[in-house]
């Protein structure tokens, strides 16, 4: 490390090795580790600032399980053997954010395959502008337009029954179908374009020699393509679910009136509920449980977290 | 017992008829047509870009012919996909799968057909024991060697028991030593599995050492197919006498026809030479002469039939070996090998020298494209 930095310094110069050391250290330090210290240390912290402001600092203000033990069971006075509403919300949330994975990448692995392997020069460049274009419209804006796509007398709904398919309108909104869409829509290109990189430095041969030796198309994606493109896959995955589990505005302009997010509840508790420490804790529990799950998912597909940085 | 593996195996006939290949204008193929017997060792030898490996792919099924018919075993491959003709192809880069083990590698093709572990593993660890590398199937490729990988990638391709192999240069990325001790490897593996080999080179090295037969392309044309001696001794036209191994060109317009002989008047002097070609040269016909440095001889006082003195402008000494390049006073260059039995003596740079060269051991050849150095 000593030699590193001698070596560092000796190469830029000391002004610019200050700099480029201090900027990074500040960035790390400022944006990364001391917001989630602060959240951290607010979760284990009774809310006073709401219920006795002159409490705070005093000797009654220790660190506490009280807003996690919440989450679990509910105010005192709740009648379940659990926090029905919050413990439900929280798995439905992390299945869903899976299932919005598993469907994009069921959507973009062949798409990016198609980028990566088949499309070639301008039809390649048109194609990604084409996927790339529709993002410049932001994302509630985005989300606003599913509503009027999938609303009960909304363009989906017209045509089907004009086509006389449907006769009485389907409400996709309640059906959580547009939030789906709209969840799994809004991170497609973090899907594409981890699995396009890594599909676009497999060797051509590699393919035709497997297609020589007699492969069908699904043995030489099974075996050849998606092999080689795991690192891609997982860090495509890694990020669609992170993002969906923790979105704010597509659950809440695209949700169904009886279908809560969890990010939804950690927002009330910030919010309208003016209880940070209790907001901390759900938002810690939603990363610690992601983050478990991402890690333990990587291990049965046995992937090194050295691998997706590739 | 490796020799056991193929013994039931059988080895098809290759019949290019008529076969054009045509990238939109570009013509990378031009009205090929040959027959590779079974069991043959043929190689297509020319320059990069002389459509040799086209004709590979128009063979293996990646390349449909634009015109032309591509008969393998006498049947027509029209419409058949490369996964359904009875050839495998080896890669330039071999196309290893990094991330299967040496042995999944090799049974990939009997994956592909359902043949269950137990079975895949047996017959990888023969074919292993047949291309030399017994014990070595629980390797990862990254940790074989350049040599060994190209053992694995035969291995490979023989594991789907292919009538026909198909090779696309697969020797090239080794270094010198490693690519001579696999050439011998590659003929013995052939003979032993007794299947067709169809080899794509550039190195005349090469195709003059494995094959029985040898093609010689250029832009796209078949100039000469023949065994190894008839293409470096009899040579038909230009192109293949400047290609295949080396040789100092005289070009000059033909004097005199006689028999089997001609006398072709040239900047450098009158020489008398063979004439190599089925295709007939008259007198008064533009012409060159071919001399391979290894016919040319120091004159030491002794007559040539055909002589020149030239100015000794470079020497090269190679154990065996001395190299020679010299200026004639017309202005060609002329290399010649001199065998070193130990009483070559060191001429000077500057010195002139009396060389000369037998009429049989050149050769005359109508005018035509040489091979670009």
């Amino acid at each position: 490390m000593l030699g590193w930095l001698r070596w560092f310094l000796a190469r830029n110069g000391v002004a610019l090795s200050v700099y480029m050391l201090g900027a990074v250290a500040l960035w790390v330090i400022i944006m990364i580790v001391l917001p989630q210290l602060f959240m951290l240390d607010f979760s284990f912290r009774h809310n006073w600032q709401q219920m006795d402001p002159s409490k705070m600092g005093g000797p009654e203000d220790v660190y506490t399980l009280v807003n996690y033990h919440f989450l679990a069971y509910g105010s005192p006075n709740n009648p379940d053997p659990f926090n029905v509403v919050d413990v439900t919300v929280f798995f439905r949330t992390i299945i869903a954010a899976v299932f919005v994975t598993i469907f994009d990448l069921a959507i973009c692995y062949p798409i990016a395959y198609y980028l990566a392997q088949v499309a070639r020069g301008g039809k390649a460049r048109l194609l990604v502008l084409s996927l790339i274009i529709p993002f410049w419209v932001n994302e509630l804006l985005r989300a606003f337009a599913f509503r009027i796509l999938f609303g009960e007398e909304g363009t989906i709904n017209a045509m089907l029954m004009g086509l006389g398919i449907l006769s009485q309108p389907i409400d996709f909104v309640r059906e959580d179908v547009a939030l789906y869409a709209g969840l799994g829509y809004a991170y497609i290109l973090l899907m594409i374009f981890p699995i396009y990189n890594v599909v676009e430095s497999l060797d051509k041969n590699q393919i035709e020699a497997a297609r020589d030796m007699g492969a069908s198309w699904l043995r030489i994606h099974r075996r050849v393509v998606i092999p080689f493109a795991k690192p891609g896959i997982t860090s495509g995955c890694t990020m669609v679910f992170m993002l969906s589990a923790g979105a704010l505005a597509a659950p809440q302009i695209l949700g169904g009136p009886s279908s809560l997010w969890f990010t939804q509840i950690i927002y009330q508790w910030f919010n309208t509920g003016s209880n940070w420490p209790r907001g901390s804790a759900y938002a810690i529990v939603l990363m610690l449980t992601c983050v478990l799950l991402v890690l333990a998912v990587m291990k049965i597909f046995k992937v090194k977290i050295g691998e997706i940085g590739r | 017992m490796a020799f056991m593996v193929y013994s039931h195996s059988m080895s098809a006939d290759v019949q290019l008829d008529n076969v054009w290949v045509q990238f939109g204008d570009f013509v990378a193929v031009r009205d090929a047509s040959l027959t590779i017997e079974g069991g043959e060792f043929f190689s297509f030898l020319g320059p990069s870009g002389c459509g040799k490996t086209t004709l590979l792919r128009a063979i293996s099924g990646f390349q449909a012919p634009s015109q032309g018919r591509v008969l393998i075993g006498g049947k027509d491959m029209a419409g058949i996909g490369p996964n359904r003709r009875p050839t495998a192809l080896i890669f330039q880069n071999l196309a290893l799968f990094p991330l299967m083990r040496v042995w999944e590698n090799i049974s990939f093709a009997l994956e592909v057909k359902g043949v269950d572990k137990t079975a895949r593993r047996k017959k990888a660890d023969e074919l292993l024991e047949l291309v030399a590398l017994p014990g070595q199937g629980d390797k990862m490729v990254h940790e074989l060697s350049g040599g060994q990988k190209q053992r694995v990638a035969v291995a490979r391709a023989l594991c789907a028991e292919p009538e026909v192999l198909l090779l696309d240069e697969p020797l090239s990325a080794l270094d010198l030593k490693l690519r001579q001790h696999m050439r011998t490897e590659l003929r013995a593996i052939q003979q032993r599995a007794g299947i067709t080999f169809i080899y794509i080179t550039h190195d005349q090295g090469e195709a003059l050492t494995m094959s029985d037969r040898i093609a010689v392309m250029r832009q796209g044309v078949i100039d000469q197919i023949g065994d190894g001696t008839t293409v470096y001794d009899h040579p038909q036209t230009a192109f293949v006498a400047s290609f295949v191994g080396e040789n100092n060109v005289f070009s000059g317009r033909v004097a005199e026809v006689s028999g089997k002989t001609a006398t072709v008047e040239t900047q450098a002097g009158r020489f008398g030479a063979r004439l190599s070609s089925t295709a007939p040269i008259t007198s008064g016909d533009e012409a060159i002469v071919f001399v391979r440095p290894e016919s040319i001889r120091l004159a030491d006082g002794v007559a040539h039939e055909n002589s020149l003195t030239a100015e000794l402008i470079q020497q090269e000494f190679e154990g065996h070996f001395w190299h020679l390049v010299l200026r004639t006073e017309s202005g060609d260059q002329v290399r010649m090998s001199v065998m070193n039995d130990g009483s070559t003596g060191v001429h000077d740079i500057g010195s002139r020298i009396n060389i000369g060269f037998s009429a049989q051991s050149a050769i005359v050849l109508a005018r035509g494209e040489l091979a670009a150095d």
